[in-house]
């Protein structure tokens, strides 16, 4: 049996008195793309965030690759290394060039050389499409080339899983594109990725499983076609109406 | 509904807003115009320049104005920087640490040092010898000056960098956090130096303030070499009974803490349009 890449056992989070996750249970396997989806509020984040730890759960498990990252025992640094993650504003290093943010983490947490780093570095900053940006600071990219570095900056320390947090939605519309194509290519090359996102063609046509939460608990779990293209409960249905069909 | 204001009819007998304006900006020239005629009519000009300005006793200030004084003025300075900076950034960090205690020790440093005259302070360590027998200041009246600027420029500073370690979002941390960096890694490594990036303005007002501190340094009771601006100053115009060096030393402030107070509010513009 082979181990589940992500496994929430019960996992519920609050933030004061009010309940976020109301009891999630979810796998996600080795190799699997899983996208979720729903409307604002509905937990979606906060149980991405959950996995590596942003987010302390407030009761329930969290395994990745079959170690328990909820027991205190647990070296949370060492476990987030192997998860990379890409955040909605994409959190770049202001202070330091493309290349430096790639290299950064590699060098300090991987201790690798300089040398290693910045050949490292510069094979993922070629690899998403911003290699010639390599000297650029973050203010002078565009938010899509950011995103791209910052999905390098993940990559780059050789993650076996990668969380995305809306990773489309702070960019201007015709930039969106050049990101999903990455996450695409990632995807087609067998990456572990656990995508929250709005963006419904690319769940369709990319995501393996496409998991639908309100209310923070998950409605509806399945395949995109079924979840998207025909959906069983009333809310999936409400909330695809709403995103699909904005100005009815 | 019955009494409108009577300001509300316009046209009438009464003064426009405009008006009014005109009237007042008139009678303000006048007052000034006044106030300065008085000035050059009763002040004793002759006695002035003779007390303030005296060229020969201005001429007596060097060149141990610049060799002596400045130069000291600028150890005491700086040294006293290096120290609030180096405390300040400890301050801040432990304001702002997750343990109770720390936090609350530097709360009531700041909050001690911030509300005591620096002169109080430097008072105390001139009496530092009494109270800890056998204990002497490092470096003589250049560490007590130092001690004494430093002391009061961290409870400052660590405000400065507070405010800036405060400013850099919270998902600088994740991202850190996220790769592996530990707690720690990610303060040294992403958080801090961006903090002290932003705080570059209000830092450097802080050393114009050290400057003109380093003038209570008078009281520690310095002599020969240690001099500073400002002592020696002092100590020229009793010898001469005239306070032209006092002025001299004055002027050499002003050639080093104006340039400086546009360099921090340029740099304060920089970072603007950056954002």
């Amino acid at each position: 049996m082979t181990v589940h890449a992500i496994e929430l056992r019960d996992l519920h989070k609050y933030f004061g008195k009010n309940e976020v996750l109301k009891g999630i249970d979810m796998t996600v396997e080795q190799g699997q793309v899983v996208c979720v989806i729903g409307p604002s509020g509905s937990g979606k984040s906060t149980l991405l965030r959950c996995v590596n730890l942003l987010e302390a759960p407030t009761r329930g498990k969290v395994f990745v690759e079959g170690v328990e990252v909820t027991d205190p025992d647990v070296d949370i640094d060492a476990v987030r290394r192997r998860i990379g993650m890409v955040f909605q504003q994409f959190n770049l290093f202001p202070h330091m060039t493309a290349l430096q943010n790639v290299m950064i983490a590699q060098q300090r947490v991987l201790k690798r050389s300089k040398r290693e780093a910045e050949v490292v570095a510069r094979d993922n900053l070629d690899k998403v499409g911003v290699g010639a940006k390599c000297d650029s600071l973050p203010g002078q990219l565009s938010g899509g080339q950011q995103q791209r570095v910052a999905i390098a900056r993940a990559l780059a320390m050789n993650p076996s899983l990668m969380l995305f947090d809306e990773p489309t939605s702070a960019l201007d519309p015709e930039l969106v594109g050049d990101v999903l194509t990455v996450m695409r290519k990632l995807a087609e090359e067998g990456m572990t990725m656990l995508v929250v996102t709005h963006e419904m063609g690319f769940a369709r046509q990319v995501a393996d499983r496409v998991v639908f939460m309100d209310g923070g608990v998950i409605v509806e779990d399945g395949a995109p076609a079924q979840v998207i293209g025909d959906p069983r409960h009333e809310r999936t249905r409400a909330f695809l109406h709403r995103v699909l069909h904005p100005e009815e | 509904m019955a009494d409108q204001p009577k300001t509300a009819e316009p046209g009438r007998a009464r003064l426009s807003p405009r008006k009014k304006q005109q009237v007042s900006r008139t009678i303000q020239y006048v007052v000034l115009i006044a106030a300065l005629v008085a000035v050059v009519l009763y002040a004793d000009w002759a006695s002035l320049a003779q007390n303030f300005a005296k060229p020969d006793v201005a001429r007596q200030a060097l060149p141990d104005l610049f060799t002596i004084a400045l130069r000291n003025t600028i150890i005491y300075t700086v040294g006293g920087f290096v120290f609030s900076f180096v405390l300040g950034l400890l301050l801040a960090l432990m304001r702002l640490s997750q343990v109770r205690p720390y936090r609350w020790i530097a709360v009531v440093y700041i909050e001690i040092f911030r509300g005591l005259p620096a002169l109080l302070i430097f008072l105390m360590i001139t009496f530092l010898p009494l109270a800890l027998p056998g204990f002497a200041v490092p470096f003589g009246t250049y560490g007590q000056g130092i001690l004494g600027l430093g002391l009061v420029g961290a409870a400052y500073q660590a405000e400065v960098f507070r405010a800036g370690l405060q400013a850099v979002p919270k998902g600088q941390t994740e991202a850190a956090r996220s790769l592996g960096m530990s707690a720690t890694r990610a303060q040294v490594t992403v958080v801090i130096p961006q903090a002290i990036r932003m705080v570059i303005p209000p830092t450097t007002n802080q050393f114009v303030a050290l400057l003109k501190d380093s003038s209570l340094v008078l009281f520690l009771g310095v002599s020969g070499e240690y001099v500073e601006l400002a002592k020696f100053g002092n100590d020229l115009a009793s010898q001469y009974a005239n306070a032209t060096p006092i002025m001299v030393a004055g002027v050499t402030y002003l050639i080093v803490t104006i340039p400086l107070g546009y360099l921090a509010s340029r740099l304060e513009g920089r970072k603007g349009r950056n954002r």
